[in-house]
């Protein structure tokens, strides 16, 4: 039995291989990834191992625990090619592997900025290493420019405060966070920002970008220029196809797979960051996630149909971002609500409900200082993979606890 | 064993719900659950130091508020990712209407 084989050792392949193994599968599971490390967790990259006194990887199993379970874990090596007929991957350190099942979960990359010469001072923010490379830079003194108003810069940008370096976020956009989240909330962080020193100028393209190997010089659209020692560039991430693609598997913004994450091959899936799916709880709309959660739940549901269960993903995206003392926390998609409810909770914090034309709740944003949002943000979810359609008036009411809605 | 510690009255936590409560440098969670007994834990989740009292309880399960990682409040089993540790449990009763616990 050749057993089952993952590409890319990230957040989801790292639990579908322990997942395969909960599961009680016995045969061989080997997970290869390209990356020195252990899987690990992404998100503290630009929150708390940023500002951490000795940044350290969150993994998310260790050698013994895949040795315990007899998980094969690669690093430092390449999936290259995948030989359909022959069930086979060839790896980059020249040896192959035989699969009865493969899962390709090789996750997305930072979007690159389509400019030249950009040198040494022009990073982005994916792996560890990539944090470490800019932590470096962010001491007391030292100015960030971050290209890009979206979470990852943003979390970067209150990272930087905190550790005393000049921040500014250039975004193209009229406002931060145009993609995902309403611009109520938006305004709260922007705020926060602007509080914390933070300089955002959004409404404003770049039109050219200057590393001279002692700084950098961002010249933006209106002709004025930014001068920083580092700049990041955060303008999203690209999902890594290229493998699957070269087999001949259907991309559609992502590898293409259907609700149970499985590609047109019956013996390859795809799950994370990496695949377009249908979501089931809004008809079968096709979307990519880029969100921990959404890494975790594909991975554990695709080690589970690999071992013939057959079961459709029915979860509701689930995103969170941390900046400063705010937890910002959203689920569902707000841009398929037609009208929304607010709910004011206490400390200033807010959850925004998003109502679908029918009434139907389809999403709900909230933000407030630490965990304020959490416990109705987590009902929300709940009602909306109910395809719960709420009173308004209970939705925006504190004392109705939405508890009660769920038993309804 | 050290002595039983009065966290709260009884009725300061609804069935099926969760309240923090915090004792000499240390914190707690206070579980009452849908079939009305109470139990007490580690107030803070092993995944990061978050208070699990802000969580959503669901029959015998508490979940975490950050990251949505799951424990069975009787038991202090984790769950489900990304909780890997138990959280540690502590015997409680319920005396003259009061709840109290034993911090060993
Ligand atoms: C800085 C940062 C902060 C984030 N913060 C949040 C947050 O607050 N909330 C949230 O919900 N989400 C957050 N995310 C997103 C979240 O981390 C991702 O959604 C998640 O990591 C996706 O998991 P994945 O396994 O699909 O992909 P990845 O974690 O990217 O893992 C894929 C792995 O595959 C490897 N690989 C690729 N191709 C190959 C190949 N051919 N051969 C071998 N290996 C290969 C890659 O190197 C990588 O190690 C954040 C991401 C970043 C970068
Ligand atoms: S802090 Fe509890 S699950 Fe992460």
């Amino acid at each position: 039995m050749a057993g089952m084989v993952i590409i890319g050792a990230g957040e989801c392949g790292g639990r579908a291989a322990l997942a395969l193994r909960d599961l009680g599968f016995e045969g061989p599971v080997t997970l290869v990834g390209d990356e020195p490390h252990l899987p690990y967790e992404r998100p503290p990259l630009s929150k708390e191992a940023m500002t951490a006194e000795a940044p350290a990887i969150k993994a998310i199993a260790s050698d013994e625990l895949f040795a315990e379970r007899s998980i094969r874990h690669i690093h430092s090596v390449r999936a290259v090619s995948i030989d359909r007929a022959a069930h086979q991957v060839r790896l980059s350190d020249g040896t192959s592997l035989a699969y009865d099942r493969l899962l390709i979960a090789t996750g997305s990359v930072p979007r690159k900025l389509p400019m030249a010469g950009l040198g040494g001072r022009c990073v982005y923010l994916r792996t560890f290493n990539d944090a470490l490379a800019i932590r470096a830079h962010l001491s007391a003194g030292n100015r960030v420019a971050i290209i890009g108003g979206g979470f990852i810069g943003l979390e970067l940008a209150a990272s930087a405060r905190k550790l005393g370096a000049a921040a500014t976020v250039i975004e193209a956009q009229p406002r931060i966070l145009m993609r995902g989240v309403p611009a109520e909330i938006a305004e709260i962080i922007h705020k926060e920002h602007e509080a914390q020193g933070v300089n955002i100028l959004a409404g404003q393209g770049i039109t050219g970008i200057a590393d001279d190997g002692a700084e950098v010089r961002i010249t933006l659209a209106d002709g004025k220029e930014i001068a920083a020692d580092l700049a990041v560039i955060g303008i999203g991430a690209v999902p890594v196809t290229a493998l699957a693609g070269e087999a001949g598997l259907a991309i559609d913004n992502g590898i293409a797979v259907d609700e149970h994450l499985r590609t047109a091959d019956p013996d390859i899936f795809a799950a994370g960051d990496c695949c377009s799916f249908p979501l089931v709880v809004y008809g079968g709309r096709r979307v990519r996630l880029e969100a921990w959660r959404n890494a975790q739940e594909q991975g554990a549901l695709a080690a589970r149909n690999m071992l013939g269960a057959d079961e459709a993903h029915a979860a509701v995206p689930w995103f969170w971002s941390d900046q400063y003392g705010l937890t910002l926390q959203i689920a569902g998609l707000s841009d398929e609500g037609r009208s929304t409810v607010r709910r004011d909770l206490d400390d200033g914090a807010f959850i925004l409900f998003h109502l679908a034309q029918d009434g139907r709740l389809v999403a709900a944003s909230g933000i407030g200082p630490g965990n304020a949002v959490a416990r109705d943000i987590r009902l929300a979810e709940m009602l909306i993979a109910k395809r719960a359609s709420p009173a308004p008036e209970a939705l925006g009411s504190q004392t109705v606890k939405l508890k009660s809605l769920l038993a309804a | 064993m050290s002595d039983w510690v009065e966290a709260c009255a009884a009725d300061d936590i609804d069935e099926e719900d969760v309240m923090r409560f915090d004792h000499a440098g240390r914190t707690f969670a206070i579980y009452r659950s849908p079939d009305d007994e109470y139990f007490a834990t580690d107030g803070l989740c092993t995944h990061e130091k978050v208070h699990l009292a802000d969580g959503l309880v669901m029959d015998d399960i508490i979940e975490c508020p950050k990251h949505n990682g799951r424990f069975n409040y009787k038991t202090g089993a984790a769950r489900g990712a990304p909780v890997c540790v138990n959280l540690k449990t502590y015997p409680v009763k319920v005396d003259a209407g009061k709840v109290l616990i034993q911090i060993g």
